[in-house]
């Protein structure tokens, strides 16, 4: 983002960039947050592999061994994420691939406790901001999280 | 008579000049605008299974409602069956389940369909609703004829904006015209088309963007009925438009009234329409439910009030206020009935019905108007020149080379950041924060739907004659490899055997092929 500059949460501070895996999964089609999210990961430094719509636990974590990813973003909007989210962990666990798993979009709070226990790296609600994004992401591959 | 709160008697319009009900209808389609016909308030509503539904619609006109506006869940949407493998924790859920005839004969028990309206919002599958309406319809012994109604079907903004497609642009683009010839010869009092700026403006569009791609997205299924054989007077006066009434009260205004005089003067001036009501332009507004904030969520209040009151002074025919809740999930019954009351009081309290067009005439509402035909024009221009002077070709160049999607997201990214930087101040959100926000009381929708639809949809595969089945698919992916055959005939036969909607789509299909969109960022 052209508005920060130096130390601040939005610049790289990595040597290496994190590559990140974006992806709407099933059905949703609200594309709008996650492609503000890619933007905003791209302009801080990082790598994002733009997987898009309609994709299936395989068909990302097949991207994630092919692109060597660090992170998987997933934007949740048709209130299917405590059924969904799970079960991208699960795909993550049984492939080995030890990939953190971060879900932004429409999130009742009461909700968040139960995706984090069953081992989402982080959770972004509606109006998170450009440097949430950003440090959830670094977060969540610094700390190992319950999905690795 | 109608006078103001302190009993000053009003006319029903002001200002010399252009008149509301004049070409090209800058100031209302009608002169006396709400006053021989309020607006509709028309509440989007569906849940769970047909039967639950059902049992909402009947509530409804016990309590003196007219019109049905139905919302299908996401399988229904995507014209695929509750037990598809993506269906799971879907079914039901943002909308009502339908899979075969038979769940839309649930969803209509019991109600006279020639004495109601009925909305339905659903785009790539249209046709094959479409047709399960009308054979529920001449099941109960009403023909076709008698029906009235809308569906939305407008597949070009799906690929602009919302994202439900199946098929590519081409096919679907017949599938929009095999149904308007259809109800243009067989059921006149139908619409068969909703063109849909809604979608885009929530998709991130800007206003004049929403304005630009909906009327072009309209210009392009004039060309294309026409291309199939219609002439523009016969089918024009049946389309309808549906926009946003975002934040920005002057820019809606402004937006609103532009659409009337762009549509009117193109319909007019480059595709001949003579008729006044092929040059009107009616639309149905909704308040912008991205601007709903998650955060004191009680303020969403005053945002949708603010929101339908510019919907109105804009002239709009109908009208959906959002609930304060529809940040985080689908509303509660109290936040619903706040909604309509919001638009109640628009109504009935504010004067704001009682003069056509109160804001004709204002320096800045005129400019502002003019200001986003201006930019209209630079786009039409745009589309124009990339479709060699077909609008039609013009939108599917568009799509395909990701103009309307990258548009789209770079005003959205624009927009997010200048939330993010402070230079744009959302209430509740960057500025006037507080640290214990109070969640809403949120409507939750257990799994007991899905597991009952699906043992439904079992129970109808079971008992229907699957020869006729195969046979009415058969037939239909025949029909689709012929470009000059009317598909909804045969899309008719294929509901009443109880084929699937999930069945139908993939025997279509099978001629058309399925559209993946090009991922970019």
């Amino acid at each position: 983002m052209s508005e920060t500059s130096g130390t601040s949460p939005l610049s790289s501070v990595d040597s290496e960039p994190l590559r990140v895996v974006l992806a709407k999964l099933g059905f949703d089609g609200h594309d709008r947050g996650l492609k503000v999210v890619a933007r905003t990961l791209r302009d801080a430094g990082m790598e994002v592999i733009y997987l898009g719509l309609r994709q299936t636990t395989d068909s990302i974590v097949a991207a994630c061994e092919q692109e060597d990813a660090d992170v998987i973003g997933l934007s949740m909007h048709n209130a299917g994420h405590l059924t969904l989210a799970p079960r991208m962990v699960q795909a993550v666990k049984e492939a080995n691939l030890g990939v953190p798993v971060v879900i932004g979009g429409i999130v009742p709070a009461e909700d968040v406790a139960v995706l984090i226990d069953a081992g989402v790296a982080a959770v972004l609600g509606p109006g998170a901001s450009a440097e949430d994004v950003v440090a959830a992401v670094r977060a969540a591959v610094t700390r190992p999280s319950p999905a690795r | 008579m109608v006078e103001t709160m302190s009993g000053i008697p009003l006319d029903p319009a002001y200002g010399d000049g252009l008149q509301p009900g004049d070409y090209p209808f800058t100031r209302g389609l009608y002169p006396t605008g709400y006053r021989s016909k309020l607006w509709t308030m028309r509440m989007f509503a569906g849940f769970g299974t047909a039967t639950d539904t059902n049992a909402r619609f009947h509530a409804l006109l016990r309590a003196g409602g007219t019109g049905l506006s139905t919302a299908f869940d996401m399988p229904t949407l995507m014209g695929r069956d509750s037990d598809h493998e993506w269906s799971v924790g879907e079914v039901g859920r943002a909308g009502v389940a339908v899979d075969t005839l038979a769940d839309m004969e649930d969803l209509f028990a019991g109600i006279e369909l020639d004495k109601v309206t009925t909305s339905m919002t659903i785009n790539g599958p249209a046709a094959i609703c479409m047709a399960m309406y009308i054979a529920v319809a001449e099941k109960s012994g009403v023909g076709r004829v008698h029906l009235g109604g809308t569906i939305q079907n407008d597949i070009l903004k799906e690929y602009q904006a919302q994202k439900e497609y199946i098929f590519p642009p081409r096919p679907s683009v017949r599938l929009v015209t095999d149904l308007i010839r259809f109800t243009t010869a067989e059921m006149p009092r139908w619409h068969p088309v909703s063109i849909s700026g809604y979608h885009i403006r929530e998709a991130g569009s800007t206003a004049a963007q929403e304005l630009a791609f909906t009327l072009a997205n309209g210009f392009a299924y004039v060309e294309a009925a026409v291309a199939a054989g219609l002439r523009v007077d016969d089918f024009a006066p049946r389309l309808s438009f549906f926009f946003n009434a975002h934040s920005d009260f002057f820019e809606e205004i402004g937006k609103f009234r532009a659409a009337r005089r762009i549509w009117a003067t193109w319909m007019k001036d480059r595709y001949g329409a003579t008729n006044p009501k092929s040059q009107m332009c009616r639309f149905h507004t909704q308040t912008a439910g991205v601007s709903l904030t998650a955060q004191q969520p009680e303020n969403n209040i005053a945002r949708v009030a603010v929101q339908a009151l510019s919907a109105v002074l804009g002239g709009t025919q109908s009208l959906h206020t959002d609930s304060y809740d529809e940040a985080l999930a689908l509303p509660t019954e109290k936040a619903a009935r706040i909604a309509l009351r919001t638009q109640q009081i628009v109504a009935h309290e504010t004067g704001a019905a009682s003069v056509v067009d109160p804001l004709g005439g204002s320096h800045f509402v005129e400019w502002m108007t003019d200001e986003m035909e201006r930019q209209a024009n630079e786009i039409f221009d745009h589309i124009d020149q990339i479709g060699r002077g077909s609008m039609l070709e013009g939108v599917y160049a568009g799509i395909d080379d990701g103009y309307f999607v990258g548009e789209i997201a770079d005003a959205a990214y624009r927009f997010e950041r200048e939330v993010n930087a402070g230079r744009r101040i959302i209430v509740g959100v960057n500025e006037f924060t507080e640290n214990d926000d109070d969640e809403a009381n949120l409507l939750s929708i257990g799994h007991a739907t899905e597991e009952m639809q699906i043992k439904r949809l079992d129970q109808v595969r079971g008992d229907r004659n699957d020869d006729a089945v195969q046979a009415s698919l058969a037939a239909l992916v025949e029909a689709a490899g012929q470009p000059d055959v009317n598909l909804m005939p045969s899309i008719i036969d294929a509901v009443q055997t109880y084929a699937t909607e999930g069945e139908i789509v993939a025997a279509l299909e099978s001629v058309f092929g399925t559209y993946v969109e090009t991922a970019m960022v």
